[in-house]
């Protein structure tokens, strides 16, 4: 079978990404305008926050050919065929349209001047970038939900942001009078400017013939360099109309439940498909769509019957979210204008069942409260406004929609859970897709595994009940200095090789002496132990601090004599500096006290700590630098220096936005701005790598290092044994806007405590290798056999090659 | 099970190897003691252990390096290489029972620990 998709947005991708997974054998060819694959457009808006288009694209299924920057120009249904304005054409067997939506432009005068703008595409937001460098104000017409999104996007280009609704209020259909009061509220608290009741009676042009105001009705004028239009959008059903397929009268491709057109072969879905006379605009029901469109095509029954309309989100960092109808018999309301929160919820007429509800400023009814529509109440309507119905998933019916986006049942993933013995959130995803796409259900999905019950794996190890960032909380409060004290008092058995490095990392993240003092000693891995990173033949190897990765000639000079003089393999890092393999334990002391006399101080590369703060060469060289790079690098790199942390920790800065020092794929990673420094948290190269994720903007210099303080105190803090920045984020409930709130708005109230904290590592600092080459206790330790400490490991032996030395290794017969 | 020392341990032949005290709770030492390499350890309660260096999984001699431990109470010792975790007991590995290390007989006299290889 010969298929061919016109349009390649989401609802397309999910199409070809459901008929791959479901081993489709026949050909694929899809054809796209936009000159670039498929890529999340509800994410749209964090393309210009810093995610790569990248980021964003969705993977191409193996086996399906992708024509992008080609458009379908007309569809011959008798000969079944498609031709493109690239002057060639396709056969199809069965045809999907998948042509989306295009944004709908009021006619009013002066709306095609250069300055204005539509909101859909990654080349919209381009365009809206370039013109808002030297642009004071903004202008967005439509005040609905991709309107406020376009807002948040104005005003984070630093633009004096309007917004002009039609209606009497903010986002007219997902929100009451009541709540979108709240929301306006919220807004302008941000400094926006909301107008309603508003409309656009002519864009006027300025004497270089670009936008310079909107007239409004009543006359008022606001200047503005940036207009947006998002005022609703008109599905693209132009190819079905020329070729006689039937549409709705206010547009859109008429389909039947299994999403085909009024040709057998030829379907439509998303944007422009008229299913059950209604044009869906939200990415949950064209996923669905998409699915049941694959489903029909491979001879299935599925069918597209109506979906849930209910919304989450969060825009300008206002929760809001509704469900189910927004009107009953009775209701109960609960508003809050000083707290900024309002919640009401509509109950039938004998006040038993739950018919829907809006929550502004905090939407955490929505979770407990969406699967009830339709049922009976799960408690009285007051306390469900306020606990959200805490729990309230365990009474849940089976068939109850958890995943709205992805359409998935409490009952479907029970089983998954059950049947897959499922023990993470990872897991539910992987197999029923529920959770991957708004993430907003994640936390109930915790719940019904803990409700399934799975032990969501708390525990550290069989000595400790308690989680790392629980273990944490309790020495940081009740001051506890030793692994004997903390396991006797809340723990069992004397620990083993998981919990006790866990708990030597803990002491030292909170200043609680040199790791090898006293009882410490017992607790370290063997790289903690001999301050050096063990080999696969016994040895160790020695990797000397160089911050930023700048050094002098001559203690370049003095690491490669040392090399020399030990023997030792040199190999450059990828973190810009040097490793030294081949040392053998009782070789490290005397390595050390040469490195120790020329100025070098302990790199921790043996330690869950702070490696490297990488730098490219910076403004002070470069010629395309906008800040010394390498001054910054090295300044984090001694300020966090000898910082223990769950994990280690990666560090870059880069110069430019050329980015030579690779920062995104760091923990944490700075590049300068030509007004400051852009903090981006949460990148892993490794073994899955990730692009770290914008955190703030232009920071100043002391604004960076507090964020970043309290960035690592608080990750420190909170994340689980081993578990990288990268993965932390990922799992934080509420993500990264959570994580703003706690250090950059101190929602929680520790930003004092974290900054402290950093103050007391800061300021207690002391190089390991020094202190322990200047410890005769410490040194003792440093032997191959305690009863013959002169004497070399003598099954440590080496061969030359290139020019250096290589590992013998003794072949061995194990039975496994 | 693969043993890998075959050397039968032999009580009786006692060679002195160190100073209780050079001992740490809760860590080991290698000792070598003719051309074998002997892990010992000193438990939390004081007791001591004896096992071979040899490392089964990575072929280093390192196990006494390892961070000790228990298990369900029995006393072990973990590879610092991979992690696999040995009984200071029977110096069998319980992630993987089909391997173990030797063990050795060791004792304190006036303070001088000793163990006995052959």
């Amino acid at each position: 079978m010969r298929l061919v998709v016109v349009g390649h947005g989401p609802a397309a991708h999910r199409l070809i990404e459901t008929l791959a997974g479901r081993g489709f054998s026949g050909t694929v060819t899809v054809f796209g305008e936009e000159p670039r694959p498929a890529y999340d457009r509800v994410a749209l808006t964090s393309y210009l926050s810093g995610k790569s288009v990248e980021d964003l694209t969705y993977p191409v299924p193996d086996g399906v050919t992708v024509r992008t920057g080609v458009r379908v120009t007309a569809i011959d249904r008798a000969r079944r065929v498609v031709t493109t304005d690239a002057g060639d054409s396709e056969p199809y067997d069965v045809l999907v349209l998948a042509t989306g939506s295009a944004p709908f432009v009021p006619p009013v005068p002066g709306r095609d001047l250069p300055g204005c703008f539509v909101y859909r595409t990654i080349d919209d937001l381009d365009a809206i970038r370039e013109a808002s460098r030297g642009a004071r104000a903004g202008v967005v017409v439509g005040g609905g939900l991709l309107g406020l999104e376009a807002a948040d996007a104005l005003r984070g280009l630093g633009l004096d942001t309007h917004v002009i609704e039609m209606s009497g209020r903010l986002m007219p259909r997902q929100v009451d009078e009541g709540g979108g009061s709240v929301l306006r509220g919220h807004i302008e608290a941000l400094g926006l400017t909301i107008h309603t009741d508003a409309g656009v009676r002519s864009i006027e042009a300025g004497q270089d013939g670009r936008v310079a105001s909107l007239v409004k009705p009543d006359g008022e004028t606001i200047g503005a360099q940036v207009v947006v239009f998002s005022a609703g959008i008109r599905p693209r059903d132009e190819l079905a109309r020329d070729c006689g397929l039937e549409v709705g009268e206010r547009g859109g491709v008429v389909v039947d439940e299994g999403m085909r057109t009024s040709d057998e072969r030829v379907y439509a879905i998303g944007e422009c498909a008229l299913a059950g006379g209604v044009v869906y605009g939200l990415v949950g029901p064209c996923n669905t769509q998409a699915e049941v469109a694959a489903e029909r095509i491979m001879d299935g029954d599925a069918s597209f019957t109506g979906a849930d309309m209910s919304t989450k989100l969060k825009l300008l960092g206002v929760e809001v979210a509704q469900f189910g109808a927004m009107s009953g018999a009775l209701d109960v309301t609960y508003m809050d204008p000083v707290g900024g929160v309002y919640k009401r919820l509509f109950i039938s007429d004998d006040a038993k069942t739950l018919l829907g509800g809006v929550c502004v400023g905090d939407a955490a009814p929505y979770d407990a409260l969406r699967p009830f529509v339709g049922r009976p109440l799960p408690g009285a309507p007051s306390d469900l406004l306020f606990a959200g119905a805490g729990g309230a998933s365990a009474e849940l019916p089976d068939d109850a929609q958890v995943c709205s986006c992805n359409n998935v049942t409490k009952g479907r993933i029970c089983a998954a859970i059950a049947d897959k013995g499922l023990t993470d959130v990872g897991g539910i995803k992987d197999c029923t897709r529920a959770g991957t796409t708004c993430g907003s259900c994640v936390p109930m999905l915790k719940q019904l595994l803990v409700k399934s019950g799975v032990d969501v794996g708390k525990a550290l190890c069989e000595h400790f009940s308690h989680s790392r960032a629980e273990l944490f909380d309790i020495v940081n409060v009740r001051g506890i200095t030793t692994f004997s004290q903390l396991i006797a008092e809340h723990g069992t058995g004397r620990g083993c090789d998981i919990c006790k490095p866990v708990v030597a990392s803990i002491l030292a993240s909170l200043g609680r002496g040199h790791i090898l003092d006293g009882e410490q000693a017992a607790l370290q891995d063997t790289n903690d132990q001999f301050l050096a990173n063990i080999q696969k033949n016994g040895t160790y190897s020695v990797v000397p601090r160089i911050p930023g990765g700048e050094i002098t000639p001559d203690k370049l000079i003095v690491i490669g004599e040392v090399a020399r003089d030990f023997g030792l393999y040199t190999k450059i890092t990828g973190a810009q500096r040097i490793d030294l393999l081949g040392a053998r334990v009782e070789q490290l002391p005397a390595i050390w006290r040469r490195l120790v006399d020329a100025g070098f101080e302990s790199g921790h590369a043996y330690g869950k700590a702070l490696r490297t703060v990488k730098s490219c060469v910076g403004s002070t060289w470069c010629r395309y630098g906008v800040q010394d790079s390498v001054g910054m690098a090295i300044a984090l790199e001694l300020r966090y220096r000898g910082l223990r942390s769950p994990h280690k920790l990666k560090s870059a800065v880069s110069g430019c936005a050329r980015e030579c020092a690779e920062a995104r794929s760091k923990d944490f990673g700075i590049i300068a701005t030509e007004q400051g420094w852009n903090l981006y948290v949460g990148g892993n190269g490794g073994f899955k790598p990730r692009h770290a994720d914008l955190l703030a903007s232009d920071l100043s210099t002391d604004d960076l290092v507090r964020t970043i303080d309290r960035f690592l105190m608080f990750y420190i803090r909170t994340a689980d044994r081993l578990q990288r920045t990268a993965a932390w984020l990922e799992n934080l409930d509420g993500g990264l806007d959570y994580l703003r709130e706690v250090i950059m708005e101190d929602s929680l109230g520790i930003c004092a405590e974290l900054d402290a904290q950093m103050e007391r590592h800061v300021s207690t600092y002391a190089d390991e290798w020094r202190t322990t080459i200047e410890d005769p206790d410490k040194l003792r330790r440093f032997v191959s056999f305690v009863n013959a400490p002169g004497v070399p490991d003598p099954s440590i032996s080496f061969e030359t090659e290139r020019d250096q030395i290589k590992p013998v290794l003794i072949p061995l017969e194990v039975t496994r | 099970m693969t043993v890998l020392d075959a050397t039968p341990a032999l009580a009786g032949h006692w060679t002195p190897v160190c100073a209780y005290t050079d001992l740490l709770p809760e860590r080991g030492a290698a000792v070598l003691v003719g051309d074998r390499q002997v892990a010992v350890f000193r438990a939390f309660d004081g007791a001591l252990y004896a096992l071979g260096n040899l490392d089964p999984f990575s072929g280093a001699q390192v196990m006494s390096r390892g961070i000790v431990g228990t298990r369900n109470g029995e006393p072990t010792v973990a590879s610092p290489m991979h992690k696999q975790v040995f009984s200071l007991i029977s110096g069998v590995c319980v992630d993987n029972p089909r391997v173990a290390v030797p063990t050795y007989p060791i004792r304190v006299t006036d303070g001088t620990v000793e163990v006995s290889v052959a």
